[in-house]
């Protein structure tokens, strides 16, 4: 064991960790502008209800996005001071306009959100969540263009053994960068749908527990009330998946040509193959369908990990340059599987709740669905983990690709103790916030959004246990106060 | 005046920003169970800082990004070489910032004061160990350290009483100055033997170079220290105002001191050319600094405006 091994897995633990919030930051923020938006454009009250709701959940989670975060751009610095100092001329920029251009802008206007409710004109209110949503999708394409460098670095020259940037716009441009962006930004969205999805699921399963006749009518009926998520989730979800699956075969082209390893080392070839066959599950084969994803064409060549072995040795030296196979091998099945099964959900939702041709009361949407909906709830979150793992362990051994090898990117001065200490307390505390995350999460989803606000006969009164205020005129709480 | 000296004078202006802008925050989470007796004084007293204390974090990533980016050496250098205290750090900082998003959310009273030992906790962490690792770089040595955490947890403990101070009324003013008025019992003497020091190891350090010795530097700590004797008197004569822009002032001093006296060489054996990104680098980042800036102070400064009144206990 050396501080090396440690470092990567500490460098894994917070990584995968962080990414497990960012989506859900990424996506349910702007599905909470859009419901936000939504009110403000008709005025309807459910939506300003769905708002709040939704704001809880996507507040509570934004915190640990937050927090893990400041780890991340601290842990190049800390564990990996040789390889901060060989890309920081080029690697450093995108992380300084990150903070500079889009991490202000989202916390700046996440308090103003936050705590704007009643200080800040509506329009002027509703505009400061849609400037942090910006910021946070911003975030993403600047630390994935950085990412995007390590796996094709472009736009520099190497001067006295470090990089030297010779050109900003290729980096911000990247092709790597231009394929992953769409393909992650899409996932997290897929993401954040299957959250949403998991969220109305159980509200519709607990409400209609609760009201086992129907004495609630349909239209106005509690379970109806999360038609409106339901459905834009779906859509969200459907479109985003398009996404994911074009930008993701556009990236299968990218890897052919930028990072071939990768690609061998995902479909276990292990010599160059003309005409190679995929693989869904080992001993089921798909003639020619890996040349034709990666090449465009059914007979194209597909170098394997051995013959690329031979020919990375005669060009840098001997070395292992071959990943973890098996990782690579089973996380891009996880990914494409999970991923298939969410966005497949969500179709078979649109599909059951369909406008009718003639008129009618709105489709109901079957308990098993909800529950189906419920149960998937990992699964996106677990495609995304698992398309991390395919995309950074298949990078191995390099931390930039054809430049500098990850065994050379650690910091020299740092013994193993002193990262033995630093990962186990970020990952005890990790666990321990996880835990805390995850009932403070179902605790309010049980909890429901708020009662309607004016006692108006009829209006559905949700569960909302122990929140009950029903003086006619009692306004909405603040989104959060301390 | 050269890319790289500018670019220093940048990350000087970011850690300036960070430490006057989070230095309250740190103090308001510190000084938490001090300033308030129950559940409305405490939403009273984080109150304060609820709408801004996350963009002025992003003053940290920003002054950490910025020194990645235009000193990779510096950079890598000082984080690696502070690895633990800076585990600390972050730790603090994590518990903080859950502890001040969810404690609005936990419905029982337990959790809150989980919370708030989080909030507290985590803000004494980082603002002890900023001033120790600083004082350690420019002096090297454990009393240093201690002497330097001992100063920053004390001055970013008066700046949040004073902040506090100017920040709302009622009872948990009078105690905001009660308290201000204490710690600088303990900040006053540890300034009068921190910040003097300050350009007495820049001397030391660097004294080939003639500016580490220059007298701007001692003007600087010897203001800093006046600025927090006066923010002392302007508590007692009842002026918030006057009393916060004179914590803020001797916050601005003391980092300028601190700059100056990393100047040229801000790690041992490091200095800030060789250090320093290539032109091309450091010239694009200017342009693209220069122009988003100004939105960014902008936008901070309307969110300050937006929460300019005073708070009174039990009002969001």
């Amino acid at each position: 064991m050396e501080a090396l091994d440690l470092a990567r897995w500490q460098f894994g633990v917070t990584t995968v960790y962080h990414f497990l919030f960012v989506p859900l930051t990424i996506g349910l923020g702007v599905f909470v502008a859009g419901l936000q938006t939504a009110w403000h454009r008709t005025g309807k009250e459910h939506y300003l209800r769905l708002t709040k709701f939704f704001g809880k959940l996507f507040l509570i989670n934004f915190a640990m996005g937050v927090v893990t975060g400041i780890v991340q751009e601290f842990q190049f610095g800390m564990n990996w001071s040789e390889y901060s100092v060989f890309v920081g001329d080029v690697f450093g920029a995108p992380l300084a306009l990150e903070a500079l251009l889009a991490f202000f802008l989202e916390s700046t206007f996440l308090g103003l959100w936050i705590f704007g409710w009643d200080r800040l004109p509506r329009r002027v209110h509703l505009a400061t969540i849609w400037a942090a949503v910006i910021g946070s999708n911003l975030s993403a394409y600047f630390i994935l263009a950085a990412n995007a460098w390590m796996k094709h670095p472009v736009g520099y020259e190497v001067v006295d053994g470090k990089a030297r940037m010779t050109d900003l716009w290729a980096v911000l441009t990247n092709s790597t960068a231009l394929a992953q962006v769409p393909h992650v930004v899409a996932g997290a969205f897929v993401v954040a749908g299957g959250f949403v999805l998991a969220v109305c699921g159980y509200r519709i399963l607990r409400e209609r527990r609760a009201d086992p006749d129907r004495t609630v009518p349909l239209r106005r009926g509690l379970p109806q009330m999360w038609r409106t998520p339901m459905r834009a989730a779906l859509v969200m979800t459907a479109i985003a998946g398009a996404v994911v699956a074009g930008s993701g075969d556009a990236s299968a082209k990218l890897l052919h040509e930028q990072q071939p390893m990768k690609l061998a080392a995902a479909e276990g070839l292990e010599r160059d193959t003309a005409g190679a066959p995929f693989s869904p599950v080992p001993g089921v084969e798909v003639p020619l369908l890996l040349s034709f994803l990666a090449t465009g064409d059914p007979q194209g060549v597909v170098q394997g990990t051995e013959d690329l072995q031979e020919r990375f040795t005669e060009r840098f030296g001997q070395a292992d340059y071959r990943p973890d196979t098996t990782v690579v091998y089973w996380s891009f099945r996880v990914m494409i599987t999970f991923g298939l099964a969410t966005v497949g959900l969500s179709v078979l939702g649109l599909w059951l709740t369909r406008r009718r041709r003639r008129p009618g009361p709105p489709r109901e949407i079957p308990s098993w669905f909800a529950r189906a909906c419920v149960l998937a709830l990992p699964l996106p979150a677990l495609a995304m983990i698992a398309g991390w793992l395919l995309s950074e362990i298949g990078r191995q051994p390099w931390t930039v690709q054809g430049e500098l090898l990850t065994a050379a990117s650690v910091s020299p001065g740092v013994g193993l103790g002193e990262v033995a200490v630093s990962l186990a307390v970020f990952t005890a505390l990790y666990g321990a916030l996880a835990l805390a995350e995850a009932v403070l999460l179902i605790r309010h989803v049980k909890a429901g959004p708020e009662p309607a606000p004016t006692g108006r006969p009829g209006a559905p009164r949700t569960g909302g246990e122990g929140a009950g205020h029903d003086d006619a005129g009692t306004r909405l709480q603040p989104t959060l106060m301390y | 005046m050269e890319l790289p000296t500018f670019w220093f004078v940048v990350v000087a202006f970011l850690w300036t920003g960070y430490f006057v802008l989070e230095g309250f925050d740190f103090g308001v989470g510190l000084l938490l169970p001090v300033l308030s007796r129950d559940e409305a004084e405490r939403g009273q007293v984080l109150g304060t800082i609820g709408p801004v204390w996350d963009g002025n974090e992003v003053w940290l990533i920003t002054a950490v990004g910025a020194m990645f980016a235009a000193f990779p050496a510096w950079y890598a250098g000082l984080l690696s070489a502070f690895y633990l205290p800076l585990v600390l750090v972050l730790a603090g900082l994590i518990v903080r910032g859950v502890g001040l998003e969810w404690r609005g959310k936990v419905r029982h009273a337990s959790d809150r004061a989980w919370c708030d030992l989080g909030i507290m906790v985590g803000s004494g962490l980082p603002a002890f160990v900023w001033g120790a690792v600083f004082a350690d770089v420019l002096y090297g040595g454990a009393v240093a350290a201690l002497v330097g955490g001992v100063f920053s947890l004390a001055l970013f403990a008066l700046h949040g009483a004073v902040f506090v101070a100017l920040k709302t009324s009622g009872p948990v003013r009078g105690r905001a100055r009660r308290t201000a008025m204490i710690t600088s019992l303990v900040a006053l003497p540890t300034a009068v033997v921190a910040l003097p020091g300050i350009p007495a190891a820049g001397a030391k350090g660097a004294a080939a170079t003639g500016w580490a010795a220059s007298p701007w530097l001692w003007a600087c700590a010897l203001a800093a220290t006046a600025a927090l004797a006066a923010a002392t008197a302007l508590t007692w004569r009842n002026r918030d105002g006057w009393a916060f822009t004179a914590t803020a002032s001797s916050i601005v001093l003391g980092a300028a001191a601190l700059f100056g006296a990393l100047w040229p060489a801000p790690l041992p054996g490091l200095t800030v050319a060789e250090a320093a990104s290539g032109p091309y680098t450091l010239g694009m980042l200017t342009w693209i600094g220069l122009i988003a800036l100004p939105f960014v102070l902008g936008y901070q400064t309307w969110t300050y405006w937006v929460f300019r009144r005073r708070l009174t206990a039990g009002t969001p």
